[in-house]
């Protein structure tokens, strides 16, 4: 103990001292602000850079999401015109066919009636020939039956018998 | 790819590994030349086996006494036989009644008496006393009584500071101007230095100290850290330097730690040292002087272990490179030359090591000064 207080050297204390302490400030102005600056700076860069990769790869992902969504919607709707169009194309064909059938019923009415029509005119006709030729031949009967007397009264006789029985 | 990667990590891996080996290698053998000169020669001239013996191990003591102090001249190595000695000698600077300059080269090696505006100066190990004209010195207990003058010269381990302080300043302004060159990207041999600069932040200062209020004690940390790592590995050069081993060093480091806590300290530090929180009053009273006492033991025992270990490193490192040449047998010194090896090798992690602890230690401190506790809820 007694050596070492006696070996201390004031000098190299004082020396020591202000040289350290000149160093202390030099460097803190010339090296380790700036250094500690600089990297603390690039730390940051680094931090920001990283943080603005992965907003990136999000943004990314959304815009992935996004298309995805856009495509499956136009899909989707691609279908749906499909499908009205399939509906559409199978109104118009069935609309047809029953308008088809629609005019031939009608038209086969119509036919019906005018059929009708006809067969009655020409009944109509028939029935009048029927008339008129009867009557000619029942004239031409009754000048017959009526050309004698006892003819006649033997068709009075006749018709009355028959009135009798009814 | 994976198979033929492995052994190149590996060969890699052990190259630099094994690099402070090789590194250090030539080192131990320059560093041993400082005992071959001296030593070799004192060998030939004794001629009785016993008394060389004890010689040698007086020389080797001489040696590594001398190492372990601060010297007035830069001595690399010298030569007994023919009294050269190798070096170059340093400025001496006295306050005594006015400023007294002159080169140590007037010392002549301690050998004789320097003479500086009428007044006449005496080197005794290491330390100058003023004397007269004839170089007397009264002495007492083994130490001179002679007045001594307040010595400010620029010794070796100031030498060594001065070219650390420079060597810092040029490394980690030139890192720092590299960033603005390569826009946020160091370059240049700075670079290797980032990693631990960035080691003290995210490690030291932040864990210790916290989020809050690390900054304004960064620049100390940093500075510590590589002025007293950079000194330790100095030391370990064949230079023969030992600063971060001398007391005084450690001491100034200390002071500046203890001041820097005590004066940023808030009200809590002193809080819990005058008047701790949560205990009974009685018990406030016998803690006070106790925290006290610590406020002061805690940079001491930087100081201390600081210096104890770099100076005991150098201790056992000489004093293994001296048994060498005590053996003086195939076995022996090669033995105790691998152990010196293997004791150099330690001293490089011992280096790194007690900077780190120096910084950890001085940031636990700071972190204590700054602590915002929270007792009152706590409790």
């Amino acid at each position: 103990m007694e050596k070492l207080v006696s070996d201390f050297s004031f000098g190299l204390f004082i020396w020591q001292t202000i040289i350290f302490v000149g160093l202390i400030f030099l460097l803190k102005k010339f090296a380790w602000k700036p250094i500690l600056d600089a990297v603390n700076e690039r730390e940051e860069g680094i931090k920001n850079a990283l943080l603005s990769a992965e907003n990136a790869k999000k943004e990314m992902q959304n815009l992935q999401a996004d298309n995805q969504r856009i495509l499956h919607e136009a899909r989707t709707e691609r279908d749906a015109m499909l499908k009205d169009a399939r509906e559409i194309k199978e109104k118009m064909v069935s609309d047809a066919k029953n308008e088809a059938q629609n005019q031939g019923l009608k038209m086969i009415e119509q036919a019906k009636a005018a059929i009708e029509s006809e067969k009655n005119a020409a009944m109509a006709e028939l029935k009048l020939q029927v008339s008129s030729l009867s009557l000619e031949i029942a004239e031409k009967l009754l000048k017959d039956e009526l050309s004698n007397k006892e003819a006649q009264t033997k068709l009075v006789e006749k018709m009355l018998g028959d009135a009798k029985l009814n | 790819m994976v198979i033929s990667n492995k052994p190149l990590r590996f060969i890699i891996a052990t190259l630099v590994a094994c690099l402070p080996l090789f590194g250090f290698a030539n080192a131990t053998q320059d560093s041993l030349k400082v005992p071959t000169e001296t030593i070799a020669v004192v060998q030939e001239s004794a001629p009785k086996a016993e008394d060389e013996k004890s010689e040698i191990k007086e020389k080797i003591k001489e040696v590594i006494n001398h190492h372990v102090l601060d010297g007035h001249e830069f001595s690399l190595f010298s030569d007994e036989e023919t009294g050269a000695h190798y070096g170059f000698p340093l400025p001496i600077i006295l306050w005594d009644n006015g400023v007294q300059f002159f080169s140590s080269s007037k010392f002549n090696h301690g050998e004789s008496v320097a003479e500086s505006n009428g007044n006449f100066y005496k080197l005794h190990h290491e330390k100058i006393y003023k004397t007269d004209a004839a170089g007397t010195l009264t002495e007492e207990h083994g130490h001179p009584t002679n007045a001594k003058p307040i010595d400010l010269s620029i010794t070796k381990g100031v030498l060594t500071i001065m070219v650390v302080a420079l060597l810092m300043f040029l490394l980690f302004s030139s890192l720092a101007k590299s960033y603005a060159k390569n826009r946020g990207i160091s370059s240049g041999f700075g670079r290797l230095f980032e990693p631990i600069v960035l080691y003290i932040r995210d490690e030291i200062a932040i864990p210790n100290i916290g989020e809050k209020h690390y900054k304004k004690y960064m620049s100390y940390l940093l500075t510590i850290f590589f002025f007293v790592w950079f000194l330790n590995i100095f030391g370990l050069t064949p230079l023969g330097i030992n600063v971060t081993g001398n007391i005084a060093i450690t001491f100034g480091l200390a002071v500046i730690t203890f001041f820097i806590t005590n004066l940023t300290a808030n009200k809590n530090y002193w809080g819990h040292i005058f008047w701790m929180p949560g205990v009974p009053t009685p018990m406030k009273i016998i803690l006070a002087p106790i925290e006290l006492l610590g406020v002061f033991i805690k940079p001491f025992a930087l100081m201390i272990r600081l210096y104890a270990n770099i100076f005991a490193g150098h201790i056992v490192l000489m004093s293994l490179i001296g048994l060498i040449f005590i053996f003086k047998s195939w076995l022996g010194s090669s033995l105790s030359f691998l152990l010196s090896f293997a004791i150099s090798t330690i001293e490089i992690l011992v280096a790194l090591l007690q900077a780190y602890i120096f910084t950890m230690l001085s940031a636990l401190y700071f972190g204590s000064a700054v602590e915002e506790h929270h007792h009152e809820e706590a409790h």
